[in-house]
């Protein structure tokens, strides 16, 4: 049902999500909006890695050297001007090209259809799903769409003259605040929603049939928590993650016949594991934003300028004109002249520049929530992570946090250059329990591994009383909690990730020290630790870093 | 044109091919037109009134209208004199030192619309501040200077979205140029200075990273955007919204009074303003206000005064008043505060106790 809405206004309607592996539903569900759109629409599928030569247009400089006079380019986005924009792997698109992209649809309107196929930590860059009104369900094959190619066609006419009434705004608004919903985009798709649903119906105004589609289509993907329940209705659980606004839960006004039937098909088409889902998506989500794009050392494409390579002008590397020309001019009179330029240049001539960008890292702190540790001692790794915080910005650096007591360990603050996030997820952070320090280290190994493949430097801080006493599979005792504890410290040397082991014990323990040496770690006791030192140490270890 | 001119406006030339499809302009959805946002607008429309304020950050959620407001904004700003064809908006009279438009013997001006350029994140420092004109060097052997964005932005408005995701070594490079109003290039065998001032303002999401403390004191004003969460204010927002794209010239035409109305006060203010006063009393106030907030340096104090001074403008007053100062404070003084990250108070919060305890309740 989204592709044929879609097929009725896809400028309009921005676009899709289409959240699964590449397979049968995906291809059917493409192909089915391929075949309802006019057969003239320009349709391009835009290269994950593409250059902002290609994406923007520019000078061809290989059409230019060839002819003489300058060629210009035309950019894939400005080809796609009122077309389809297919976009495989959405979930890897960096935020520059997202911000292209969106400014592109602004400049020139045209639909995207996001490809995302991320396992369970990746989306789609949230600056681009809150543009486009689909995420459609492609877990179980698409009802095949109801209407023909001709009728599609035929509501795209009647579309421009499909109204809709105050009181079709003001349900939808309301839904959309009940749903915890708080970007205006999402209920303003959701009114196109429904007008294409009409002008496919052969309605001039959309009736409440119309809404609880779009309803159902725009905001259940989106919902955070489910609408005020009529009495029947189980109740709702708290949203997993409560929109920053927590005024912004009003409750819906309920006297409105049409808004109840729109809250009420809401009800319906909300799977019961919705709740699970939203948790699931959240999650992601804020793992999503911490970014996915790894720095190298030596870039070809940003940075600061260190110098040039010979190379093409390809894939977003740029040419260093000058050194260009320099190399081609020992040549000139071995070349026959051109007749239409000064100078004869060849592809071999071609220098291209490099770049240093900066390379970030991620500092993990593993905090010991357990009973044993002192709850001043998390107070000071909290006030260590926040000042970090505070001054990483220029760096550009991130903090985490993983906090171990009880049974397990915890990603408390997954990667984060934001203070404010970073304080909401650490407000609450409970002490008490066993101490399971292996578990808590291997957190941090998949974190930091994680970390290092993105492009980033891991620095592991862990801080314990060295007290461990539950191992990995949950059997209590001291040895055999250490014994696992140094296995793991054993895979963190093998991998060789920097280490530091904070004994937050009142006296130095050894377990520390030993500890410490097996990661090939420092260890540095700090029985009068406080946040501002703690800060001060990894600080340092981040520069050397 | 003659061909001669070394330094005209490639860019522009290829923006203008692009419009070239549909031929007339894009309509914009009206300034006065949105619905609330009202420290947004007003800071925006301050800035209009006096660039040297230093700009506006509008740090807040996705989809409230920064950019909205900051694009309707440039339509609705009276436009300016410029020499034709340069490409650097020169102002007629004060000419761009090696700037060949400028350099004929009689430099034609005309009226151009404000730019307002945008900072694309991941712009490239050649796009950024200008860098050897390819087209020129490789077809015609010529060494000419591609003037970039910051000369485009010259006069104007820089904007940029989600400026605190804005790469390292481009901030360093807006906060030199912000800093002096000119861009020193030197590079590819060029050396080239031209002025560069512009309004810069920025747009974001604190939740995803932090600005950098230099960057966050370049900018005049700082705003917190919210989305609306009342139900009316949120279905005036879309109804709007909804009414505009389905009839841009229609919607645009039922607002062309409120434009003109804001535009004529805009003019208006920037005349009054070399004749707004500022009492000693008045600025003293202000400076206490910056103490008890502590703010650091004393770009505190010059933000709220000028600020103060081109309100006073807008609303047609000729004296800064006391109750000038303590709307502003909130806005001038946010962003300034010494952070310190184990106090959790908003920023704002402590600039309202400041207000509080210099002006009492």
């Amino acid at each position: 049902m989204a592709a044929c809405l879609l097929a009725v206004d896809p400028v309009g309607l921005g676009g899709a999500v289409l959240r699964c592996r590449p397979g049968l539903e995906r291809d059917r569900w493409l192909s089915q909006l391929r075949a309802l759109l006019p057969g003239d629409m320009p349709q391009r599928r835009l290269p994950p890695n593409i250059g902002d030569d290609a994406l923007l247009g520019g000078l061809d400089l290989t059409a230019t050297l060839a002819r003489g006079r300058p060629v210009q380019a035309m950019g894939l986005l400005e080809a796609t001007r009122a077309g389809l924009l297919v976009m495989p792997m959405a979930e890897r698109l960096s935020r520059a090209i997202v911000a292209r992209l969106t400014a592109g649809q602004e400049a020139h309107g045209y639909a995207m259809v996001a490809l995302d196929e991320g396992q369970e930590d990746e989306a789609p860059p949230p600056a681009l799903a809150d543009r486009l009104a689909f995420q459609p369900d492609l877990s179980e094959a698409p009802a095949a769409c109801p209407f023909t190619g001709g009728q599609v066609a035929a509501a795209r006419d009647r579309l421009p003259r499909v109204v809709s009434d105050d009181a079709l705004i003001e349900a939808i608004l309301a839904t959309a605040m009940a749903c915890g919903i708080t970007s205006l985009r999402a209920p303003a798709l959701a009114l196109r929603a429904a007008r294409a649903s009409a002008a496919l119906h052969g309605r001039t105004a959309p009736d409440a049939e119309d809404a609880a589609r779009a309803v159902r289509l725009v905001l259940g993907p989106r919902a955070l928590m489910l609408p005020a329940p009529p009495e029947e209705a189980p109740p709702p659980e708290q949203p997993p993650e409560p929109p920053p606004e927590s005024e912004s839960k009003a409750e819906p006004r309920n006297s409105d016949a049409m808004e109840d039937v729109v809250l009420d098909a809401k009800h319906a088409v909300l799977p019961a594991q919705l709740l699970a889902t939203l948790a699931a998506a959240g999650l992601r989500a804020r793992v999503a934003t911490a970014g996915k794009q790894g720095s190298e050392r030596i870039s070809l494409k940003r940075g600061r300028p260190i110098g040039t390579r010979p190379g093409e002008p390809r894939n977003g590397a740029r040419i260093a004109l000058l050194e260009t020309l320099r190399a081609a001019v020992p040549w000139q009179k071995l070349r026959p002249r051109p007749a239409h330029a000064a100078i004869a240049v060849r592809r071999e001539d071609f220098r291209i520049r490099r770049f240093r960008e900066h390379s970030e890292s991620t500092a993990i702190f593993v905090v010991d929530a357990s009973g044993s540790a002192a709850l001043h001692r998390l107070a000071e790794a909290k006030g260590a992570v926040e000042l970090l915080l505070a001054e990483c910005y220029s760096r550009r650096d991130r903090v985490a946090v993983i906090a171990f007591r009880g049974k397990a360990a915890e990603l408390l603050l997954p990667p984060t250059q934001s203070l404010v996030r970073a304080k909401r997820a650490l407000a609450g952070l409970p002490g008490g329990g066993a101490s399971p320090l292996a578990s808590g280290m291997d957190a941090a190994l998949a974190l930091a591994r994680l970390e290092r493949r993105a492009g980033r430097t891991p620095l592991i801080v862990v801080l314990t009383d060295g007290r461990a006493n539950m191992a990995r599979d949950g059997r209590t005792g001291r040895p055999i909690a250490e014994e696992d504890a140094l296995a793991v410290a054993k895979l963190l040397q093998a991998e060789a990730h920097s280490i530091l082991v904070v004994d937050t014990a009142p006296r130095p323990q050894p377990f520390s020290v030993t500890l410490a040496a097996a990661c090939g770690g420092r260890c540095l006791p700090l029985p009068q630790a406080g946040a501002q030192a703690l800060a001060g140490t990894v600080r340092l270890g981040m520069q050397a870093a | 044109m003659d061909g001669s001119i070394v330094g005209t406006r490639p860019r522009a030339r290829k923006a203008g091919k692009k419009a070239g499809a549909p031929a007339q302009p894009r309509l914009v959805f009206p300034f006065t037109a949105i619905v609330g946002q009202e420290e947004l607008r007003l800071s925006l429309s301050l800035c209009a009134v006096d660039p040297s304020i230093g700009g506006v950050l509008a740090l807040g959620d996705r989809g409230t209208g920064k950019s909205t407001a900051i694009r309707a904004l440039a339509a609705l700003l009276p436009p300016m004199r410029a020499i034709q064809g340069c490409a650097y908006n020169c102002e007629p009279g004060k000419p761009t030192p090696g700037c060949e438009a400028c350099a004929r013997r009689a430099p034609k001006a005309v009226s151009v619309p404000v730019p307002v350029v945008d900072l694309p994140l991941g712009a490239s420092e050649d796009r950024v501040v200008g860098a050897l004109d390819l087209e020129k060097a490789l077809a015609q052997g010529q060494k000419a200077f591609e003037p970039g964005l910051l000369a485009r932005a010259h006069r104007g408005f820089l904007y940029i979205d989600e400026v605190n995701l804005l790469e390292d070594h481009l901030v360093d490079l807006l906060l030199d140029v912000a800093a002096s109003g000119e861009n020193v290039v030197e590079r590819d065998g060029l050396s080239i200075r031209h002025p560069a001032r512009f309004v810069l303002v920025g747009s974001g999401n604190p939740e995803e990273g932090e600005l950098r403390p230099q960057l966050l004191d370049r900018f005049g004003l700082s705003i917190e955007v919210t989305t609306p969460s009342d139900l009316p204010t949120r279905i005036e927002v879309i109804k709007r919204r909804d009414a505009f794209e389905r009839d841009p010239p229609g919607f645009c035409a039922q607002w062309q009074p409120e434009e003109e109305a804001l535009r004529a006060r805009i003019l208006a203010a920037r005349d009054l303003l070399p004749r707004v006063e500022l009492a000693d009393d008045v600025l003293e106030m202000a400076a206490k206000l910056c103490m008890t907030a502590g703010t650091d340096g004393l770009r505190g104090e010059l933000t709220l005064m000028r600020t103060a001074r081109a309100l006073a403008a807008f609303e047609g007053a000729t004296q800064v008043s006391l109750d000038h100062l303590r709307r502003l404070a909130p806005m001038a003084l946010r962003h300034r505060l010494r952070r310190n990250p184990l106090d959790d108070a908003v920023a704002s919060t402590r600039v309202a106790r400041a207000v509080q305890e210099v002006f009492g309740p």
